[in-house]
């Protein structure tokens, strides 16, 4: 049965173009492959290459042709032991018959049926799922805290979920003989073994990939970053490879990893080493962000990163390292990924923060006490996903709200919480929300530049109070 | 920067590996599928049924082919955007991955991947990437779960010569040697990093050789001889499973189309592709060889290529009658 050759497009938006040149003529030989025409269009001369074997029967388009519409037939080429008889036998529906040896020709019947398919309505899509994230666990009465800093918090949660599941391993510079650069893994290659704990050569972008591709092969790698301004290197892999590829595999391939490390700022090391990426990451649907400012959140929340089949960046806080506090000492303390904690009580302002920006948050709401405010204060602990409902209830009582990050505020943290606020709890709301941020500068090295970059407790008191109007 | 270099000496080393005529026969009925396919998602893109990027595989048939007769189950296969045939030769389903060419439900990634993003957990099909070299480290990762597990299996990494300028390439094969890990990188030079040919992008062209600081030996193999491709991939195989570390093939290949479907492929003469084709095409040389040693006949060969086109034809209609994926499923597989 004769086939005809369409007008091809060249990209998804060209709707037609010049059919330039035939390079064969009627009752030449064609097999598949062979160039039989060129078209251009206003970017590029592109060849059209015959799909089928057999004769070139009739050309229908001649050359030097413009403005030929895509999908137009151009030329028939017939099959063995046709003749051109058989040109006018080309109506559509025997095309469609033909479809095995005809595949070009079977374009109209088939758009015809892509267009049948119901097309969902562009203006309203699906919503978006809400989440629903439990609380965190009863602490059964009589447990024992123990008071430990965050370093040896996270690295208990890191040695429990490996004694827990032989498909954890910890890798990153130093991570192992140095016992880790800030310390965290101290201990860890002693007991599990150079196998599962590994040094890596200073190459984050590979490690990173190496990483992920260990995770979509099912182990659950913990890649500890020295910090998470060497991260930038391999934040393609963490976007594009790890973040996405459950999505683009419509769910069948997952990566089970934790990326972690110190992140924000320290103390006197300048612009490069002192970044805060929390925006960044949160920023990314497939990724979880998880920033603890306390040992016990720091070793629940690790212990259910470890835990969590998604991709997780675990943000610490070179500072918040040597700082104590209590953790229950239970076999298995996990906490809830997700979840905001509301850390102090109050009436009159709602302050929100997260990992260091808590520091300045509850030494705030100490002096705003003295001062007849009493202010709320809700630790984020998770950056995505966001618990926007804490944050509504706390603004719902108390009309008022400040956020506090190390951040910059363009397109930051706050900015996000901000919004929210407005979109949730607008009518809530007596003053607009107030947001102390990281100045917007890169950070510089004297020390008393470097602390007027930073937020302070006095920038936090003065932001709620202006939003008490006091 | 334009400092031409003399082109570069594609003589590769001849291994002779004769195939027996199942070996033959299967290798030249996979190549072919891959071909047909790709000749059908051309048109198919042509027509405005697929949409976005789509990167032909024709010409390269041999290198998959031939890499796939030496695995075994178990092992793992991991390439960039050009990708059809790697999926085909692992023996993912044709309706599978043209519906996902589509944009359909029943694609391999339901819709939300498309052409350079399809994966297959129970065919050992790691994707299907789509920033360039980024599959170099997940590959080696691959590798890295099997050593971790204690297993003989490996990973086949693929990439291009393009790719092979990419710094994270280097990171990769430093690890991967350090720690002995069995990766096979399989380098699929087409002579064009896009449409820069490999004499204007890479100061050493000889591929195989970009190990040598790292200390894995390579091998410049003729990836246009399905049989050549098996004994090398046969041989790095074997010292990959013997815990030696990883793999450096550099697969002399050749793409007959443009980089892309928007390449008008001004980079290089008809001329050129035309000597190819002509006198190096994978699948006719391997015709040739079957009826040469009477392994079939053409009547035989030609009911393996009306075979093949019905299951092409069946799967590009099923690619256009599939339906387009559930609204609903725009929030899915995000997290899990």
């Amino acid at each position: 049965m004769p086939t005809e050759v369409l007008m091809p497009a060249l990209s998804p938006t060209m709707e037609k173009g010049n059919l330039a040149k035939w390079l064969k003529k009627e009752g030449d030989k064609i097999k598949s492959g062979d160039v039989i025409a060129e078209i251009e269009t206003d970017k590029a001369t592109m060849e059209v290459e015959a799909a089928d074997e057999g004769t070139l029967g009739k050309i229908l388009v001649p050359e030097g042709t413009a403005d030929v519409a895509v999908n137009t037939p151009i030329a028939v080429i017939l099959g063995e032991g046709e003749d051109k008889a058989a040109i006018k036998a080309t109506k559509p529906s025997q095309q469609q018959k033909a479809a095995e040896s005809a595949p070009p020709a079977q374009a109209p019947k088939q758009e015809t049926k892509v267009q049948d398919t119901p097309a969902p309505k562009p203006s309203k899509g699906p919503e978006a799922p809400v989440q629903h994230i439990a609380s965190d666990p009863d602490i059964p009465e009589g447990t024992e805290m123990v008071t430990i800093t965050m370093r040896e918090a996270l690295r208990d949660a890191m040695a429990e979920e490996m004694r827990r599941d032989k498909d954890v391993f910890v890798m990153g510079e130093e991570v192992a003989e140095y016992q880790g650069a800030y310390k965290v893994t101290q201990g860890l290659l002693q007991e599990f073994g150079a196998n599962r704990v590994i040094d890596t050569p200073i190459t984050e972008h590979g490690f990173a990939g190496l990483g992920i591709g260990a995770g979509l092969a099912g182990l659950k790698p913990i890649v500890e970053f020295m910090t998470f301004n060497f991260a930038m290197q391999a934040i393609d892999q963490l976007i594009n490879s790890a973040a996405k590829t459950l999505y683009m595999s419509g769910g069948q391939m997952g990566c089970q990893i934790v990326f972690r490390g110190p992140n924000g700022a320290a103390a006197r090391v300048a612009a490069q080493h002192s970044q805060d990426y929390s925006a960044w990451y949160s920023h990314i649907p497939g990724l979880k962000v998880i920033a603890p400012s306390t040992a016990a959140d720091a070793k629940g929340l690790l212990k259910a990163a470890i835990r969590d089949p998604n991709p997780v960046i675990f943000l610490e806080n070179e500072i918040l390292y040597g700082h104590s506090s209590p953790v229950p000492r239970l076999d298995d303390f996990v906490l809830p990924i997700g979840k905001a904690k509301m850390v102090r009580p109050g009436n009159d302002v709602t302050i929100v923060s997260w990992a260091m920006g808590m520091t300045y948050a509850l030494k705030a709401a100490e002096e705003l006490a003295s001062d007849g405010i009493d202010a709320e204060v809700i630790d984020l602990r998770t950056i995505r996903p966001m618990d926007t409902e804490t944050i509504i209830a706390s603004v719902q009582k108390t009309g008022r709200a400040v956020t506090v990050e190390e951040g910059w505020q363009q397109s930051g943290v706050g900015a996000e919480i901000a919004a929210r606020i407005m979109e949730r709890a607008f009518d809530y709301l007596d003053a607009p929300v107030a947001r102390v941020a990281g100045k917007d500068v890169p950070m510089p090295y004297a020390a008393n530049l470097e602390k007027l970059a930073l937020p302070s407790v006095a920038e936090v008191v003065e932001a709620a109070k202006a939003v008490c109007y006091r | 920067m334009a400092v031409a270099q003399k082109t570069p000496t594609r003589e590769p080393k001849v291994v002779v590996a004769e195939f027996s005529k199942e070996e033959e026969l299967s290798a030249y009925r996979t190549m072919l599928t891959i071909r047909r396919f790709e000749e059908k998602a051309g048109q198919m893109y042509g027509m405005g049924l697929i949409g976005g990027f789509c990167h032909l595989y024709i010409g390269q048939e041999a290198v998959v082919v031939g890499m796939q007769m030496t695995l075994k189950p178990g092992d793992q296969v991991i390439t960039g955007y050009r990708e059809h045939g790697h999926m085909i030769a692992t023996g993912m389903d044709l309706k599978g991955i043209m519906a996902e060419l589509t944009g359909r439900a029943h694609g391999y990634s339901k819709g939300k991947g498309g052409s350079m993003h399809m994966f297959s957990v129970e065919k050992g099909f790691y994707g299907g990437h789509g920033i360039v070299g980024a599959q170099v480290p997940l590959g080696t990762g691959l590798g890295f779960a099997d050593r971790y597990r204690g297993t003989d299996n490996l990973s086949v990494t693929y990439f291009g010569d393009g790719a092979a300028n990419q710094g994270q390439v280097y990171e990769s094969f430093n690890m991967a040697s350090l720690w002995k890990l069995p990766v096979i990188y399989v380098i699929e030079n087409n002579r064009y990093a896009m449409g820069t040919a490999i004499t204007r992008s890479h100061a050493e062209v000889n591929l195989s050789r970009r190990g040598v600081s790292f200390n894995i030996p390579g091998d410049q193999v003729d990836g246009m001889d399905v049989r050549t491709v098996k004994a090398a991939g046969g041989k790095a195989a074997e010292w990959c499973r013997s815990g030696k570390g990883p793999y450096i093939l550099e697969m002399l290949t050749y793409r007959y189309r443009g980089h892309s479907m928007s390449d008008p492929a001004k980079y290089r003469t008809r001329e050129e592709v035309d000597e190819i084709r002509t006198h190096h095409d994978p699948i006719d040389m391997a015709r040739q060889r079957i009826l040469e040693k009477k392994f079939a006949n053409e009547e035989a060969l030609k009911k393996v290529d009306a075979e093949i086109r019905d299951q092409v034809n069946q799967a590009a209609e099923f690619a256009t009658q599939d339906p387009e994926p559930d609204p609903s499923e725009l929030y899915t597989d995000v997290y899990r």
